[in-house]
């Protein structure tokens, strides 16, 4: 582009047609979606036109406001950035929002229901209030002493950058519902899920923080449990790599400060002749 | 009086975004005890979704920048209407305020020195903005929540205030209805911060969530507060446009702040095209010189993509009102082309704006490192509200205080990008100091019987509703005509006679909402909340509505096509709504107090 030149192309055409070159979706298209209470529930079917970039939870609000204006269903953002509309969308934990119906069949219902590892509380809707408490569990961040005179810290980019990643965790605990831990066992009184153990790598990871959760996460936080499946990976939608980047690294800290009693000695001194 | 859940605290705060969150740790450190009801879980708020960043004169990146530049700043990009007093104390307090939330854990982007980097941004002179990538808002968000929930503080999740109750001349307590079973909570409290955000559910086409229905507006309206500046409303110049549902989804301003540009159907770099007088010292005369000063080049003056956002709004409808949108009827915002200027081009804008990147992909199939985006105005931010004291943040009913963007006065006529997030944590800080300090001297209120008694049958009258039959009217039916009906006729471009028609509509709308009903039981029922949220909406709506009648001018984020200049005398005052003594809206004029001498010094030396 030269200087003073008002006139620039756009770097390239914008697509008229929809994804994937399929063929006009469907006009109306029908949602299975669970209707109940804490006692029980049953999917109830409901036929709702369908547009083009639809997303699931479009189509479930439109039936909320069109059909069924009692039917309970958690949202926020609509740009999967709060994480609140979590669901289980033919069987798979999504968020509604970011669940495209192009990418959906659509020849069949398609059917929506809460979170199935958290106790229901109506329709789309599951009680995730566990999740409130075992975060207030978990040792807070504790920075080290401020670098400048001034209060303030001095970090390089690269140390930010390693714990960015779980950082953009958004808290729609789909990771939660996933892990079969949580799921199948029902050890919430033992383990806080992959969710926490992504919290706590990010604090064990912080640049400035000098708190130990090394204790914690073998005993109270139960990360044993975990036998990495990596179920909690694939279903992220920050695409955060829980098991491989968070929770084996915290494994391997508890196995170096627990059993490996040499390591755990030159760790000690080393700390000690190494002020932080 | 009737039985309830109750609880008791000194200060009571609703809403938990960064303002409410700001204020309950602020409140909880005086030690005294805190009660926090949010509408939705914790972490969940709008603040969440804030993308560019906070502004603070920290002078990381810009050694000239300074409390006085941004205090010039921000009254320059609010034409002047605001409230000095808060531009002065925002622009001195910021920078505590975003070292502080470094001390409590937020990771912001760096500078190679290690400090905390800061970004460009419009309006704003200097780069100002300290940044996480473009997700800034969730980074401050947890880092308050992380913070906050190891203080003692009580909090009510998917908990919504109904009503304020009152012991006389002040404030005593709030309604509440905990969303899971339905039922209600009596809080009592001797101090109360509202901290409710915005009222963007108001338009049809918004950035904002179910939300945002301007709750502590109209609970603040009913309580007899004033609220003023309700005629600003900031219409973002680029929301997503196409696929339809997606519209409205907020692009962030950081696109252009590094170094995105704004096209239309011709390819022309229409910004170029109409530079407003008192902004043309400080923009680029040309495109090469707009792209040194995204690079950091001190010697550059920022392209015109980065002038305020209701300058920005308004010539993109210019674009496609006269025939040169783009083909879903916006216009093209163009990151892609950076590649012919940086080498690794594509890793850069995916660095720098992950979240855009993202959101165009999954959501609208468009790689931003390859093509445009097309983007067009949408209702993202209210720039009225309750009229509050500049140091204390307490409305003009006792014991009642407002933070955020419920609150007026910072960003008089029109927020710079940025400004809102900092607005969020000096005054939240602020509301929940004072909000403890009145507590802790003040005597514990009565609540009256009869008035608890009656907000909560009148929460219960859309049930009643329903099972006399008589009424059919869906709320949800409602709440479309009227974000239909603001959209159409008190949007961007206004004129009086749209206006009055909006008016008429709303008066409609309101007689039917007396006849709204909704099926089904209290528990976790959308459809009641509904009907409880439109009475907000209906409120806020006329509000915007009638001040934005009485300001016979444009200026800043109101644009009057029947009025296209600015009116010298409208400079003088802010508008305020208050509820009159009949129940009718009351509208009147409140004259500016004369800038303090080395306020105004600062000013002119800035010009």
């Amino acid at each position: 582009m030269t200087p003073n030149n008002a006139t620039t192309a756009p770097a390239s055409a914008v697509p008229s047609s929809p994804p994937g070159g399929s063929a006009s979706p469907p006009a109306q298209a029908r949602f299975d979606l669970w209707r109940g209470g804490a006692t029980g529930g049953r999917f109830v079917p409901y036929t709702t036109p369908v547009s083009e970039g639809m997303v699931v939870l479009d189509a479930v609000l439109q039936i909320q406001a069109e059909q069924a204006n009692d039917l309970a269903a958690r949202w926020n953002c609509k740009a999967g950035k709060c994480g609140s509309c979590s669901a289980e969308v033919n069987g798979k934990p999504r968020l509604m929002c970011m669940t495209r119906l192009s990418d959906l069949d659509l020849t069949k219902p398609v059917t929506v229901e809460p979170m199935r590892s958290f106790p229901p509380i109506k329709d789309l809707v599951s009680d995730v209030s566990w999740n409130f408490h075992v975060k207030k569990g978990i040792r807070p961040f504790t920075p080290r002493p401020p670098d400048a005179p001034d209060g303030t810290w001095r970090m390089a980019q690269a140390d930010v950058d390693r714990v960015q990643e779980f950082r953009k965790c958004i808290e729609c605990f789909l990771c939660q519902d996933v892990c079969h831990v949580l799921r199948e066992h029902h050890d919430h009184d033992v383990f806080i899920g992959p969710r926490f153990l992504v919290y706590t790598a990010a604090l064990e990871m912080h640049p400035l923080d000098v708190a130990d959760r090394t204790a914690d996460l073998r005993k109270a936080h139960g990360i044993g449990y975990c036998n990495i499946t990596k179920c909690c990976t694939s279903v992220c939608p920050e695409h955060i790599t829980i098991t491989d980047n968070a929770i084996i690294p915290l494994k391997e800290q508890v196995v170096d400060a627990f059993y490996d009693p040499i390591g755990r000695l030159v760790k000690i001194f080393s700390r000690r002749s190494a002020p932080r | 009086m009737a039985e309830y859940e109750r609880s008791q605290h000194d200060v009571l705060i609703v809403g938990a975004g960064g303002a409410g969150l700001r204020a309950a740790i602020a409140a909880a450190d005086a030690k005294v005890s805190v009660g926090l009801v949010c509408k939705s879980l914790l972490g969940k708020a709008h603040t969440v979704m804030a993308e560019g960043g906070i502004a603070a004169a920290l002078a990381n990146v810009d050694d000239r920048d300074n409390w006085r530049v941004h205090f010039a700043d921000t009254m320059r990009g609010g034409q002047y209407l605001n409230n000095w007093r808060m531009a002065e104390l925002h622009a001195k307090e910021a920078p505590d305020r975003v070292k502080e939330l470094e001390a409590w854990g937020a990771l912001f982007d760096r500078t190679a020195d290690g400090r905390i980097l800061q970004r460009n941004f419009g309006g704003h002179k200097y780069p100002r903005l300290a940044h996480v990538g473009d997700r800034t808002g969730l980074e401050m968000i947890r880092t308050l929540q992380d913070h906050a929930i190891h203080l003692g503080i009580d909090v009510f999740m998917e908990c919504t205030v109904i009503a304020l109750l009152k012991d006389g001349d002040r404030v005593a307590g709030a309604l509440s209805y905990e969303r899971d079973r339905g039922r209600f909570r009596l809080h009592t409290a001797k101090a109360v911060v509202l901290a409710t955000g915005g009222i963007g559910k108001a338009f049809k086409i918004t950035s904002n969530s179910w939300e945002y229905t301007g709750d502590g507006l109209a609970l603040a309206y009913d309580a007899g507060a004033e609220l003023i500046d309700m005629e600003f409303v900031q219409f973002h110049p680029t929301g997503m446009i196409w696929p339809p549902s997606v519209r409205g989804i907020l692009v962030t301003e950081g696109v252009r702040g590094e170094g995105g540009i704004l096209l239309n159907r011709e390819g022309r770099r229409f910004m170029f095209d109409d530079i407003p007088e008192n902004y043309r010292n400080q923009t680029a005369d040309n495109e090469e010189e707009g792209w040194r000063y995204t690079q950091g080049d001190k010697s550059a003056r920022r392209p015109p993509e980065l002038l305020t956002r209701d300058h920005v709004a308004r010539c993109i409808v210019r674009e496609v009102r006269e025939g040169r949108g783009s083909p879903h009827g916006g216009v093209f915002l163009d990151i892609a082309w950076i590649k012919r200027r940086l080498p690794n081009a594509a890793e850069h804008i995916k660095k720098k704006l992950p979240s855009m990147y993202h959101q165009f992909k999954e959501l609208a199939d468009i790689d931003i490192t390859e093509q445009p985006m097309e983007v067009g105005p949408t209702t993202h931010y209210m720039m009225g509200g309750i009229r509050v004291d500049g140091d204390t943040q307490m409305s003009t009913v006792l014991g009642l205080f407002a933070a955020g963007e419920v609150a007026a006065g910072l960003h008089g006529a029109n927020r710079l990008g940025g400004n809102s997030l900092s607005d969020l944590l000096v005054f939240g800080k602020r509301a929940g100091d004072y909000a403890a300090k009145f507590a802790s001297t003040a005597a514990a209120p009565r609540l009256d019987p009869t008035a608890v008694d009656t907000a909560a049958r009148q929460a219960l009258e859309p049930f009643a509703a329903s099972a006399s039959g008589n009424g059919a009217i869906s709320p949800f039916q409602i709440q479309h005509e009227l974000q239909a009906s603001m959209q159409d006729l008190v949007g961007i471009v206004r004129n009086e006679a749209d206006m009055t028609r909006a008016l008429g509509t709303l008066s409609q709308l309101n007689a039917q909402a007396a006849h709204v009903a909704v099926s089904g039981n209290r528990e976790f029922n959308p459809g009641w909340h509904t009907a409880l949220d439109i009475r907000h909406q209906l409120i806020v709506a006329e509000a915007v509505t009638r001040s934005a009648i009485e300001r016979k001018e444009s200026r800043g984020a109101q644009f009057r096509e029947d009025f296209p200049e600015k009116g010298a005398d409208y400079g003088r005052f802010n508008i305020v709504v208050r509820k009159g003594a009949s129940g009718a809206m009351e509208l009147s004029r409140r004259p500016i107090p004369p800038l303090p001498p080395e306020l105004a010094q600062v000013i002119e030396e800035m010009k």
